[in-house]
């Protein structure tokens, strides 16, 4: 299982986390832990379903580049973290 | 006299209330957070849309006033909607009046609007706007895109309203937003090639607002000018004001038509009070004279700039308000004669409301 880290920004709607969820991509994971936590998910996605310009995903320590991030394959034990970038806000 | 303004700043939700003499600010909510519009309705309810730096627009709801908050659904454009943008932001909100009172209207940047008919729990992309084939030639005025900042529905019907994009001009539906068609004649955009300069699809109305007890009387800051309608927007004359007649915000008295004011700056590539010097430019008389209004407005090293939404008039016709975009808020309880200042230390001013 991937382990899934939020920012600190996001916290209050993602209260409980580190969340341990399945999958072989990015993004694949994504959806998994947005099935249960799906008032997170317009935070990440666009309503298109990109990743937001101004989130970025680190993936085992590695910055993913943000239109390659979702499609990242990722192993049983990735730790991501979805931060926000310091382009934005 | 109203004695409370709800301000959207981009550093959170405010409201400004007159108690035992004194005004005060209240941040009621989101804050640090950039409240791009907030509207409180006909009913009480307060719509605060937010534009979080890194997660994108979201939209609030409150029916207790202020108290409690609720995010509710954003409105987005359809996968198969041509283009299918990503919505930047919500840039205005209007509710449907009194025929329609659970009908709220967004206009967004990128242009779509949006009608709910549940009070902002699902939303409908105007679809007939999106695809005229005018969208083509409209563009972003400030923004990358084009956006929609004015809507105006027709309060003696129903079903119609205007709505004032920039830059793609003022459009107008007669059926809830069914079907749509372009309008205003005599307006002139010098901002393009001489032969475009008249097509009604690229003019860059600033701000459009019409007269509620005279709603065929309609009154424009536009991007080269200042114009007003007294045919619910098909014709334009444009007017002379004995100062700049550049500009964002303009307001409209709620029973005379005769009556508007307009807040002046350098044109366009400088945005800012001539000399430092802030005033307001009235006319009582539909436009043929003028009065420039100081008393009580900075009149030096003063660089505050007054935007689309940022100044509005109360049911009595007397009292103004605008904010500014370095966090300014005046008050005039005398038709805009002299000024008041509130406030001088407030976030970046989006949008000001008397409720």
């Amino acid at each position: 299982m991937a382990e899934v880290h939020f920012t600190s920004h996001l916290r209050n709607l993602v209260p409980g986390g580190p969340f341990a969820v399945a999958g072989v991509t990015v993004g694949d994971a994504l959806q998994a832990l947005f099935a249960e936590e799906p008032q997170v998910r317009g935070y990440v996605l666009d309503e298109r379903g990109a990743l937001r310009k101004h989130v970025c995903i680190f993936a085992d320590g590695v910055r993913l580049a943000n239109d390659a991030a979702l499609a990242r394959r990722i192993g049983t034990d990735t730790k991501l973290y979805v931060m926000q970038a310091l382009s934005g806000g | 006299m109203s004695d409370r303004l709800l301000l959207a700043t981009r550093k959170g939700l405010f409201t400004v209330e007159h108690r035992g003499g004194n005004w005060s600010a209240n941040l009621i909510g989101f804050p640090g957070v950039s409240v791009t519009n907030a509207l409180r309705d006909e009913r009480g309810v307060i719509y605060a849309a937010l534009r979080h730096g890194h997660f994108g627009p979201k939209l609030h709801r409150s029916d207790d006033d202020g108290r409690d908050w609720r995010e509710i659904a954003m409105p987005a454009f359809p996968a198969d909607a041509a283009g299918a943008p990503s919505l930047f932001q919500i840039w205005t909100m209007e509710t449907g009046g009194r025929h329609h009172p659970d009908r709220l209207w967004i206009g967004a940047l990128p242009a779509g609007l949006f009608r709910s008919d549940d009070r902002g729990d699902s939303w409908q992309l105007m679809s007939a706007l999106w695809n005229v084939p005018e969208r083509a030639r409209w563009f972003g005025g400030g923004y990358d895109d084009a956006g929609i900042h004015s809507v105006s529905p027709d309060p003696r019907a129903p079903d119609r309203l205007c709505i004032a994009i920039s830059c793609g001009g003022v459009w107008e539906s007669r059926d809830s937003g069914a079907s749509w068609s372009v309008l205003g004649k005599g307006l002139f955009a010098p901002y393009v090639p001489p032969e475009q300069a008249e097509d009604s699809a690229i003019q860059d109305p600033h701000r459009v607002v019409r007269c509620p007890a005279d709603p065929d009387v309609m009154w424009m800051q536009h991007h080269a000018g200042m114009y007003r309608s007294t045919d619910a927007g098909a014709h334009w004359t444009q007017l002379k004001p004995p100062c700049d007649d550049f500009g964002f915000a303009v307001a409209v008295h709620p029973r005379d038509a005769q009556t508007a004011w307009f807040v002046p700056a350098i044109k366009d590539e400088v945005r800012m009070p001539r000399d430092g010097a802030l005033c307001v430019s009235r006319t009582r008389d539909g436009g043929k004279t003028w009065q420039v209004l100081r008393e009580g407005l900075p009149q030096r090293d003063a660089y505050d700039l007054i935007y689309r939404h940022c100044l509005d008039v109360d049911s009595s016709g007397e009292r103004l308000a605008m904010g500014s975009t370095t966090g300014a808020l005046w008050l005039s309880d005398t038709g805009g004669e002299s000024w008041q200042l509130l406030n001088a230390h407030l976030p970046p001013i989006h949008s000001v409301q008397f409720v």
